[in-house]
């Protein structure tokens, strides 16, 4: 029986050792953030992030997760508001761009979309064409919705740029 | 307005209970309420089958085709708001439910706004015209002297909303016909990028899928079929199972009947688990021709034909000034949706529930009553929508598994398919074998237009139903869009002689088919408009041009040129820029064609590495014109989602099979387009207020597939005559 750390609260799981946490996460927990795509860690419906690593539920048993930190996509505005400094935010810039831009078609792979897109962005939050498209590559979208999310991923490399330089003149206005 | 894609209880009830059970409800609480009076579909010719108004000034539409992620849902409520002067923010849908939402027929074939908007049209003008003549009555004012904003009815010095009118009751009132619609010029909804309602839910993790939804007191269900279907006649035959090998298994139990076998458990994972360790020996008949063989055996026979079309006289190509003759083939493809299908039932001995993802839910209906045993009023059918599909994947299987599958536990059941039951047992895009012959005189002018291809047509049975109850194998009768289709096989084209003859393969002997988006049309433009390009090689002119004075309808004229306006398309003979880097040979090509309806044209820019054979997609450019476009955002996702899928289908996605069964049953095997190959895209609409809507779900697939096939001539000189370009093909073609 193991214990996890999903997205700030201790749960204790029953599941056998072997269970994918994937499991645990919709079946136990009812979340509708990660879900199951092949099975196989070869699409990214699943993922979530561990210790802020982009990682496949569908194919990491619960057993070594102990002591580790899930994020899913119930609890990626808190983990990316912490991780930048930030007040307590309801979407990330990135989900935010992604209505903007009007991107989704099925949505079926955005939980995926938007758990890489985040720790893309928390790497390196102005990545130009090429390092999205590499950074993207593990994760499928059968709409053919790929043109929006990357047009998504640059408008919120904007929002956050934008924002910065804010912050840096509102410092600069206090000093 | 807060939405949401859960269903009211019923009619009755969520009239009782106004907008706010929409938001509330939850499955679990419609689990126990199979209400066998309310079985639908609702009568069509009814206002309120389709209206209600609630007492908040607020409206819900009731509306039979599904939101598959194209859109329709938010596009039909502004067809719905334009009519009834409401503002999208009140005006909401619900999900399909055969005891709520009329029966619209089927959602494919780019049918849902098609024929879902002219019928919602109706209906809301409808109920608007009866609103007026309440309104008229209440404040004593003729109805000539009545405007409506917002569900606002005003009269000089008075008003009166619609919640006021009707609020929470039924209009019971017939459908004339006779209401007058908007005149398009005036249209302040419709004709516009309106943005989604299901896209925020989706991105904050709020959306239900069909794979979140669950039952109370329900088993987890696998199905359990050999990796990957072999000869669609044959099935599944089981010799024996070893019911120990699963033993070990906490609650597994194994459901069979006849040659149907799944496995059942309270927790996924280890139903997961009993589906893949038990131990099973099938029979399985080595008889398929593989994918290397299947075109050969195609063409040998046995096969129907039907001339589909025979005018004028082809012969006139054997004194014509240039003659081009090109066979081609296409491959099997898979739908292989990005979640694999999911359905959840509840059946008992008086009634069933089935929750799915069935894009046409009174026919799956009929075809789960007739499994179970049950009379048709007795099964209720709910859509929710699952990953995108694209056409008829394992949809209805799946949710004739569940069904068998909570009838023999006598619990309800929700079945997941894993990624090799989805990839391995999909109704595919069948196979096509093609060849054209097209002719034109010195000037340039068409002279003669001539196709003849195979396949087989679409399988009727679904794999649960032919295993678990023995009904064989058998064909969908003949039907256009699994047929050669005129309108892309040279329908555009002024050719005054020309001839479509129909080769029927008997499907049983093959895969599985069904429709895959643009049915066989990626096949036949790869075909026919590789022949037409090679005619303006060989006379010497520019495809774009040589296209332009052979189209004289306005519609395909419009596309062919909007597509190429975009790519700022310079004239000249293909294969003569010499634009090459080292082994990178750069090429663009131009194309057009459509499904049944619309019209598409494309162009491709690409680059060949002729020393690896590697192809990619640069940037294509898509032009549709599906007469009034209702909700232009969506059209363009539309476009751009095309665009990329033909890239990926004419790149890399092939099904695979040897002499017993199909071998590409993962994303691995079968792999589709990446981000880091994804081409740049242009989507283009042509716009035509005072059209009706035609269809936009996949009209400009066969023209993007022939302009990928002419810009690799264009780059290398060479054609392809088979996709997708694999390296082998590539270096095969260029040797």
């Amino acid at each position: 029986m193991a214990e996890l750390t999903i997205n700030n609260a201790t749960i204790r799981t029953t599941a056998d050792d072997d269970t994918p946490l994937l499991y645990v996460l919709t079946d136990e927990l009812q979340l509708l953030g990660p879900r199951f795509g092949c099975g196989l860690a070869q699409c990214g419906s699943c993922s979530v992030l561990v210790d802020g690593v982009e990682t496949r539920a569908c194919v990491t048993p619960v057993s070594i997760l102990s002591g580790k930190k899930i994020t899913t996509l119930e609890g990626i505005a808190s983990f990316y508001a912490a991780e930048t400094g930030q007040q307590a935010m309801t979407t990330t810039p990135l989900q935010d761009a992604l209505i903007e831009e009007q991107a989704l078609q099925c949505g079926y792979c955005y939980n995926g979309i938007i758990i890489k897109g985040i720790e893309l962005l928390l790497k390196n939050p102005s990545p130009d064409d090429d390092e999205i498209r590499s950074a993207m590559r593990g994760h499928l979208c059968r709409c053919g919705t790929y043109p929006r999310i990357i047009s998504a991923i640059h408008r919120a490399a904007e929002v956050i740029a934008a924002a910065k330089t804010t912050e840096a003149q509102s410092g600069e206005e206090r000093a | 307005m807060k939405q949401t894609n859960d269903l009211p209880l019923n009619r009755r009830d969520f009239l009782k209970a106004g907008g706010a059970l929409v938001v509330n409800f939850s499955i679990p609480a419609l689990a126990q309420s199979t209400d066998l009076l309310q079985a639908g579909p609702p009568d069509a010719q009814q206002i309120d089958s389709w209206i209600a108004i609630h007492e908040d000034n607020t409206a819900t539409v009731f509306i039979g085709f599904v939101e598959l992620g194209q859109g329709a849902s938010t596009a039909l409520l502004q067809v719905a708001a334009e009519e009834l002067d409401m503002s999208m923010s009140q005006i909401r849908t619900t999900g399909q439910d055969t005891h709520l939402t009329p029966n619209q027929g089927g959602t494919y074939s780019s049918s849902a706004i098609r024929v879902g908007r002219p019928q919602v049209q109706r209906a809301a003008a409808e109920a608007r015209q009866a609103l007026l003549a309440m309104a008229a009555d209440q404040l004593g004012v003729p109805v000539a002297k009545l405007n409506v904003e917002n569900g606002v009815v005003n009269a000089a010095n008075a008003s009166v909303t619609y919640g006021d009118l009707i609020g929470n009751r039924r209009f019971n009132l017939a459908i004339t016909g006779n209401a007058p619609v908007k005149d398009p010029s005036t249209y302040k909804v419709v004709a516009k990028p309106m943005p989604r309602n299901d896209i925020p839910l989706k991105v904050r993790g709020e959306y239900r899928h069909i794979q979140h939804q669950r039952l109370p007191n329900m088993l987890h269900g696998r199905i359990v079929r050999p990796r990957g279907q072999g000869a669609y006649r044959d099935g599944v035959k089981v010799e024996s199972i070893d019911t120990n090998s699963i033993a070990h298994i906490r609650g597994a139990r194994i459901l069979r009947q006849g040659d149907f076998i799944g496995v059942v458990a309270e927790r996924e994972w280890d139903a997961v688990k009993a589906a893949q360790q038990l131990d099973v020996t099938w029979d399985r008949p080595r008889n398929l021709p593989g994918h290397d063989g299947q075109f050969a055996k195609m063409v040998a026979g046995p096969i129907s034909d039907r001339v589909a079309i025979d005018e004028g006289d082809v012969s006139a190509a054997n004194t014509a000034h240039v003659v081009s003759s090109f066979e081609g083939t296409g491959p099997y493809q898979a739908h292989v949706p990005f979640a694999p299908n999911c359905a959840l039932a509840d059946v008992r001995e008086d009634g069933a529930l089935v929750l799915c993802s069935s894009q046409d839910i009174y026919n799956t209906r009929t075809s789960v009553a007739t499994m179970l045993g049950l009379e048709t009023e007795q099964v209720r059918v709910q859509y929710h929508e699952g990953a995108g599909t694209f056409g008829h994947s394992c949809w209805d299987d799946a949710a004739q598994a569940a069904a068998l599958m909570s009838q023999l536990a006598g619990r309800p059941v929700r079945v997941q398919f894993m990624r090799w039951d989805e990839h391995g047992w999909d109704t595919y895009g069948p196979a096509h074998v093609g060849k054209a012959r097209v002719s034109a005189d010195a000037g340039g002018k068409l002279v003669s237009y001539e196709y003849e291809g195979w396949q087989h047509h679409w399988s009727l049975v679904e794999t649960t139903a032919q295993t678990a109850s023995g009904i064989p194998a058998s064909e969908w009768p003949p039907f256009p869009a699994m047929q050669l289709n005129p309108r892309t096989l040279g329908g555009m084209y002024d050719a005054p002689n020309r001839k479509l003859v129909n080769h029927h393969v008997d499907g049983l002997d093959y895969l599985k088919g069904a429709w895959l988006r643009s049915p066989l049309d990626l096949s036949f433009s790869f075909i026919s408009e590789q022949a037409i390009d090679d005619l303006a090689w060989q006379l010497g002119m520019d495809p774009w041009q040589f296209r332009q004075q052979n189209i004289s309808e306005y519609h395909w004229l419009g596309v062919l040129n909007a597509a190429a306006e975009a790519a700022n398309w310079q004239p000249r003979r293909a294969n003569t820029a010499n634009d090459s880097r080292g082994s990178i040979v750069h090429g663009r090509g131009i194309g057009v064609g459509t499904h049944l309806a619309s019209w598409g044209g494309a162009v491709a820019e690409i680059e060949v590495n002729t020393a690896t054979g590697e192809v990619n997609i640069l940037h294509l450019y898509g032009a549709i014109d599906a007469g009034l476009v209702v909700n232009t955002a969506n059209v363009e996702n539309q476009i751009i989602g095309q665009l990329v899928q033909t890239a990926s289908r004419m790149l890399l996605e092939e099904i695979t099979f040897n002499d017993t069964g199909v071998t590409s049953l993962d994303w691995s095997t079968y792999p589709i387009i990446r981000f880091d190959r994804c081409p740049e895209v242009t989507p283009v609409i042509v716009q035509r207020l005072n059209e009706p809507s035609s269809g936009a779900g996949e009209e400009v697939m066969a023209a993007a597939a022939a302009a990928i096939a002419n810009a690799f001539f264009d780059a290398t000189g060479r054609r392809m005559t088979m996709y997708p370009f694999t390296r082998e093909r590539v270096l095969a073609a260029l040797a």
